[in-house]
């Protein structure tokens, strides 16, 4: 017999299989409660490295989200923005049109419904009141419909929250033109409220008397939007 | 050849045709999961790619497809075989628990890293089910809708693919291991081989089935 030799009796097993089953399943279940404190802490202690190491090396933190089967492409010498709706002098300006109204920059969070943010991130654009003034809406226009490029994408803000400090619609990204895959050219943004109100590749604005639900308020999500104070959030 | 006939098997059969399934479309449902995953996940293979409602319908329908397949597979296979598998994943010995130590003790048919990773894949897949559910009803439900979701479902993806990391290597790369890679694909093992990584299971065998493997006749 060539029997392995045994220096001791075989004796009680311990179910460490069902154990690191159990509790990791419990411990991952559990973090859909204290996940994101405990990531917003960890990023917050993590900020020095962070600003140690090169911009490349750190995660943009950035989702991509589009709604149609491929981006729009930006194509300066065709691209057109239009004003119209209830307003007396409907608009059609060119990207150099765009460029030659007040300049407006901020640093700001943003903030998507489904969890994840970016910080400090850097627009530039233009103010909605500024982009507005030469379209003169009326006083029944109360609010913005913003049609995107990317079709059926839509969405709206109303004349108030549009007005609100740091509201623009940008057309530019951490000092560079505003990059494809974030709406290029311009896009809205407005960091109070959760990124579907952003809208990208922004093709035209229709000021109008009411709000009518954009593409992911008619699939669910709270029309108005604010980051911490609407969609259950 | 005529004595091979005499001699003692030289594979010994580890992994049962249900088993095999399990690992397999398991394997695949991840593999096709990540991909569609990474395409929703990273901004330069969004852009790359496009078509988002598509790869995010091919991602959920996989989800659901992986769902449903291992219950299948669990319903119609072998259950008896696979509880007794749970038993032997659940069961850590004394010799597990020094092993775990990196002290070379004598293994089962799974050793306890091996038995580590199946309570840990186990676990993963629940949570994966349980997080992409939830991001897939919270679009419709503002009550399932929570802050740290996607969170949960991001995090187990890089512990997974650190697990998988480790998986591949030990399964394609390292010399002395990845003879494991014929029982998951067709069943049964060197018997050389599975005395030297599994000697506690090779004996067990041995026991269990002493007229197909008369003692006496390995070869070592």
């Amino acid at each position: 017999m060539m029997d392995t030799p045994r220096e001791a009796p075989p004796e009680a097993s311990r179910p460490y299989g069902r154990r690191a089953f159990l509790g990791v399943t419990a411990l991952g279940l559990s973090s859909l409660l204290w996940g994101k404190f405990a990531w917003n802490a960890f990023t917050s202690a993590a900020q020095p490295l962070e600003d140690a190491l090169p911009p490349s090396l750190v995660p943009s933190g950035w989702r991509i989200y589009t709604v149609a089967s491929s981006m729009p492409t930006f194509d300066e010498a065709t691209w057109r923005l239009g004003i119209e709706g209830l307003v007396d002098a409907p608009q059609t300006l060119t990207y150099a049109d765009l460029r030659a109204l007040p300049r407006a920059e901020q640093i700001s969070t943003f903030h998507c419904v489904t969890g994840w943010s970016v910080k400090n991130v850097h627009w530039a654009g233009v103010r909605f009141r500024d982009l507005l003034a030469a379209a003169k809406p009326r006083s029944e226009g109360t609010v913005l419909e913003f049609v995107s490029a990317e079709q059926p994408y839509v969405d709206t803000l109303t004349l108030e929250q549009a007005d609100l400090h740091d509201a623009m619609l940008a057309y530019e990204m951490d000092g560079k033109p505003l990059p494809r895959e974030h709406g290029a050219p311009v896009r809205v943004v407005i960091p109070e409220m959760y990124g579907y109100k952003n809208t990208k590749w922004v093709q035209r604005i229709v000021v109008t008397d009411h709000v009518s639900p954009g593409y992911w308020e008619q699939r669910g999500y709270d029309i108005d939007a604010f980051v911490g104070k609407s969609n259950g959030l | 050849m005529a004595s091979s006939f005499t001699a003692a098997p030289r594979y010994i059969h580890r992994f049962s045709r249900t088993e095999r399934t399990l690992h397999w479309v398991h394997a695949a449902a991840f593999f096709v999961l990540l991909a569609s995953g990474l395409v929703l996940y990273v901004p330069r293979l969004s852009e790359l790619v496009g078509r988002r409602p598509f790869v995010k319908d091919v991602h959920f329908d996989t989800g659901l497809a992986w769902m449903v397949a291992i219950a299948l597979i669990v319903a119609l296979g072998d259950r008896r075989g696979l509880r007794n598998t749970l038993r032997e994943l659940d069961a850590f010995d004394r010799d597990d628990r020094l092993w775990l130590r990196r002290i070379p003790r004598p293994q089962g048919r799974f050793n306890a890293g091996q038995k580590l990773n199946a309570a840990l894949t186990a676990s993963f897949a629940v949570l994966f089910a349980v997080s992409g559910v939830l991001l897939w009803y919270g679009e419709r439900n503002n009550s399932y809708r929570f802050g740290s979701t996607i969170l949960l479902h991001d995090g187990l993806m890089y512990l997974s693919l650190v697990l998988l990391v480790g998986h591949l290597y030990l399964a394609l790369i390292y010399p002395s291991t990845k003879h494991a890679l014929r029982g998951i694909t067709t069943g049964s093992v060197r018997r050389d081989w599975a005395r030297v990584h599994h000697s506690k299971w090779v004996d067990e065998q041995r026991l269990a089935h002493p007229l197909v493997d008369p003692p006496g006749r390995e070869q070592e």
